[in-house]
């Protein structure tokens, strides 16, 4: 095999032909004899679809939608130009009170409807191995993921006989600590560099949240004492810009943003300048939600960040925000965002929700890449640091 | 990841060689790769049991089919299966003898049920219905105006005011009656299962509406907790359907078999891509293999059939195999190619495809730079290449830009292609098929049964029901072509590439 791989690398035009053969005379004979067999077809039965159509087209993409805070609808919205702001920042407007939850208030509230399947394991004597399944279903089930899960079982059943701690509740907690273990020393401060116009990219799929993200952090800067200015990156998605500005209201910021359809490169690149000409600390980049499976959008992606970087812009972090619900494709959004732009942290949203958004760990310990924040509702206040000790007992419970 | 069951099967059954029979033993060895498989495809832990149980009942002392290693029969009973879970009743709309005919929208934040209402109300109206989409998701900031945007374009009337949800919702039906709207798409805010106060919400608003459907929208990247997410809003509304969302993503979408073991009701629609267009009634034999990791074969096939006219390519497939394939017509199939897409989307949909060549980067822009080559050349010369000498190269690549190696490169690599296509044409009739029939007889040449059944094939066609014959295992008897012409290949090389096909 490796020779043949040798050889599709070398010679990537063969390959491009040997494709284009396959299509030709495979895909040319398949349909003569599909179409003329087409009234015994059953396959397709929807009329309208145009599939070629869903892969490959020019840079374009949707956000689909995203959770919010409550508010009116239909609010009015500035139309068109570039420099558009909805507030001064600075200005004296009445902002909600930020009220912080805690981390385990939160979660306490969402598990309570599904926990407790590992509690009659806790109380149990020496673990059977119907336990040690369970104890890897839990894990499972919190969307670790099959092959980290087993991993982890093993590594404590290991330790588990050396050290003689058989019981339910030794066990649960060697395995907590081995998690803890894993995501324990990282860095995860956000980044911000003094006297630079920094610039905090969002980035991921669609629907995780990204915009949301966005009014939460820009509310917490504004509290610390920064000065952000938001910049509506996602020119795509109906309706995005108007989002983004309403939470620059409710934030306090200014909001950079260009037309729809634009490019999205420029409302970053013009974002910066604004925020360098008005003395803002840090730019927080929206970006369009986009399936990293899409090669031109992850390619739009990086030239965003390439022009972020210019002077005076400084891209200080990208934050990846990923949705708690998700699943083992988490680590493939991961992945490939990474490569498209260096991600540097996690945004862990929709945590208050059910779901126990294990793929981060799977992520973070693959991949390091530290998990920085986690959303826990819609109100302005509902973003708190990443507590690991928390999110760990957090699966189990 | 592409590592497909079918390969891991073949590990191990590899050694038990060809048996009669299958062996518990055996059996119980492959279904915990299947096991692991599908939580890999986020599919609920619960149902992978079910599912387990199922399928260890049917493939224990199954006779193995003559055409199927006990690999492929394992795989078969398995893509049957998850067929089967995923399909049942398909989702057949009747319109509401009192017009209009109400449906509801409801999923978490993010699910893409915005986007999804605007969507359906495009497919009714292409149904010959007169939508009217209701923005009751007064939630989010700006999601009225997102809808509002999505109407405008597909021409679709939207209806809102900022009031609450359930009084949006009520006027809604009343401005439908009184417009003459037939099809009224309720679009709600996101919610989470757990939210209580939320979850009475919607109750009350579909209480008013009376929907004649209810969607849950659900995300094909979902994790294990769709399970907990279909029950609680199948609980609160008592759902009709499912509407699968973002699947034009990697993601396996496991949860859609979740969704549908614990709603017990048919996912009805799926949603493709960023386009307004780009949504469906679902496929379940599709989302089978995609679950088990074996590419999407049918996509693709649409795909090529939606690029290629029947009879051009049939005209064009006759050309090649005759050896009459002219640079031209290397050109104009090219074109055809890159209609259906960027090259490494299409790499990636085939299955089996081993994972180093799907990684290999296929840039798009090689080919642009293949046709700039061939555009350089004179008609003369694009019929028959053999014409170019040096000073022939020299002028073409000045006038693509590339190099005379490149250019040279070029037309021996074409030179191969076209003698073997030749032979592969001499080796049949004039029919299309037969040829490659033949050959795929050849290059096997193990007698492992010419129709084998893998992936691609013939199994899931098997499973939607008959009455297809011809086309079985196409893709299959494709893959020599692959490799045009070249001896670096070894035979095990493609015995290989045949074995995953």
């Amino acid at each position: 095999m490796s020779d043949f791989v040798q050889f599709v690398t070398e010679n990537l035009i063969q390959t491009l032909i040997a494709v284009l053969v396959v299509f030709v005379v495979g895909g040319g004979a398949f349909i003569a004899v599909r179409s003329r067999g087409r009234d015994l077809e059953l396959i397709d039965d929807s009329p309208d679809v145009d599939i070629s159509s869903r892969i490959g087209d020019v840079v374009a993409d949707t956000d689909v939608a995203e959770p919010d805070d409550e508010g009116a609808a239909g609010v009015d919205h500035g139309d068109g130009d570039t420099f558009d702001d909805s507030t001064a920042a600075g200005a004296v407007v009445e902002l909600e009170e930020l009220v912080k939850p805690s981390f385990f208030e939160r979660l306490s509230k969402a598990r309570s409807a599904f926990s407790g399947y590992l509690g009659t394991l806790v109380g149990s004597g020496r673990l059977g191995d119907d336990d040690w399944e369970a104890l890897e279903d839990a894990l499972i089930q919190a969307d670790v993921g099959v092959s980290v899960a087993m991993k982890l079982i093993e590594d404590v059943k290991a330790t588990a006989a050396q050290s003689g701690a058989e019981d339910g509740a030794g066990v649960l907690e060697l395995l907590k600590a081995r998690m803890h273990d894993e995501l324990a020393g990282k860095q995860r401060d956000l980044c911000l560099e003094e006297g630079k116009t920094n610039v905090w990219l969002f980035v991921g799929v669609n629907g995780v949240g990204k915009t949301t993200t966005i009014g939460k952090v820009g509310r917490r800067l504004v509290d610390e004492g920064h000065r952000p200015l938001m910049a509506a990156g996602d020119t795509f998605r109906a309706a995005a810009a108007e989002q983004l500005m309403m939470w620059g209201e409710r934030a306090g910021t200014d909001v950079v943003r260009g037309s729809e359809g634009g490019d999205p490169a420029s409302v970053i690149f013009d974002g910066v300048a604004a925020a360098a000409a008005r003395g803002c600390d840090v730019v927080l980049g929206d970006t369009a939600g986009r399936l990293h499976n899409k090669s031109n959008l992850m390619d739009e992606l990086g030239k965003v960040r390439r022009v972020a970087d210019r002077d005076p812009g400084h891209v200080s972090e990208v934050l990846l925000v990923l949705d708690a619900t998700t699943g083992q494709n988490g680590m493939a959004q991961a992945k490939v965002f990474t490569e498209a732009v260096n991600v540097t942290g996690i945004v862990l949203t929709k945590l208050d929700g059910s779901a126990r958004g294990g793929i981060v760990f799977a992520v973070e310990s693959e991949l390091s890449i530290p998990v920085k924040l986690v959303g826990l509702g819609e109100k302005v206040g509902d973003l708190v640091d990443f507590d690991p000790v928390a999110f760990v007992d957090a699966l189990f419970d | 990841m592409f590592q497909t069951l079918t390969d891991k099967f073949e590990g191990i059954f590899g050694r038990l060689g060809r048996k009669g029979r299958l062996s518990e033993a055996d059996v119980n060895e492959a279904l915990k790769e299947i096991r692991v498989a599908l939580l890999e495809a986020d599919v609920h832990l619960s149902v992978v049991r079910n599912l387990r149980s199922r399928i260890k009942e049917r493939a224990i002392g199954d006779e193995v089919h003559a055409a199927l290693n006990p690999a492929q029969q394992v795989v078969k009973i398995v893509n049957e299966e998850l067929t089967a879970s995923l399909g049942g009743e398909t989702i057949k709309i009747t319109y509401a003898s009192r017009p209009p005919t109400v449906v509801l929208m409801a999923g978490l934040q993010g699910a893409g049920k915005t986007t999804s209402a605007a969507k359906l109300a495009r497919w009714f109206k292409a149904q010959g219905r007169n939508p009217l989409l209701v923005g009751a998701d007064l939630q989010r900031p700006a999601a009225v105006e997102q809808l509002r945007t999505l109407g405008r374009s597909i021409d679709v009337p939207v209806f809102s005011e900022p009031s609450d949800p359930i009084a949006v919702a009520g006027a809604a039906i009343e401005e439908a009656r009184k417009t003459g709207r037939d099809v009224v798409i309720v679009d709600t805010a996101g919610r989470l299962a757990i939210d209580e106060a939320l979850m009475e919400e919607v109750h009350r608003v579909s209480d008013t509406v009376e929907p004649d459907y209810t969607f849950l929208v659900v995300d094909a990247m979902t994790g294990q907790d769709a399970v907990n997410v279909a029950e609680a809003f199948h609980q609160r509304l008592a759902l009709d359907g499912v509407v699968l969302t973002k699947l034009d993503g990697d993601a396996r979408g496991g949860a859609a078999l979740s969704v549908k073991e614990v709603v017990g009701r048919p996912i009805a629609f799926a949603a493709t891509g960023e386009k307004m267009e780009d949504f469906e009634l679902f496929h379940p034999e599709r989302m089978a293999s995609r679950i088990l990791g074996m590419g999407d074969m049918l996509t693709l096939i649409e795909k090529a059939e939606q690029a290629y006219e029947a009879d051009e390519a049939e005209e064009a497939a006759a050309r090649m195999l005759e050896g009459q394939f002219t640079l031209d017509d290397f050109l104009e199939q090219m074109q055809q190619l890159k209609k259906m897409g960027p090259l490494q989307n299409l790499v990636g949909m085939l299955p089996g495809l081993p994972k180093e060549m799907r990684n290999v980067d296929v840039d798009d822009r090689e080919i642009a730079r293949i046709e700039a080559i061939i555009r350089s050349m004179t008609t003369e010369e694009r019929a028959n290449p053999k014409l170019i000498d040096a000073s022939r190269r020299g002028r073409i690549s000045k006038g693509s830009g590339t190099n005379p190696t490149q250019v040279s490169g070029l037309i021996t690599q074409f030179g191969e292609m076209q003698k073997m296509m030749k032979r592969l044409g001499g080796m049949g009739t004039k029919k299309v098929k037969t040829p490659r029939k033949a050959k795929r007889g050849k290059a096997k040449g193990k007698g492992k049964g010419g129709r084998v059944t893998p992936k691609g094939g013939t199994q899931r066609r098997t499973t939607t029901g008959g009455g297809r014959v011809t086309p079985k295992g196409t893709k299959a008897q494709k893959s020599p072509l692959m490799l045009p012409g070249l001896d670096r290949i070894n035979d095990d090389d493609i015995e290989n590439m045949m074995d995953r096909f």
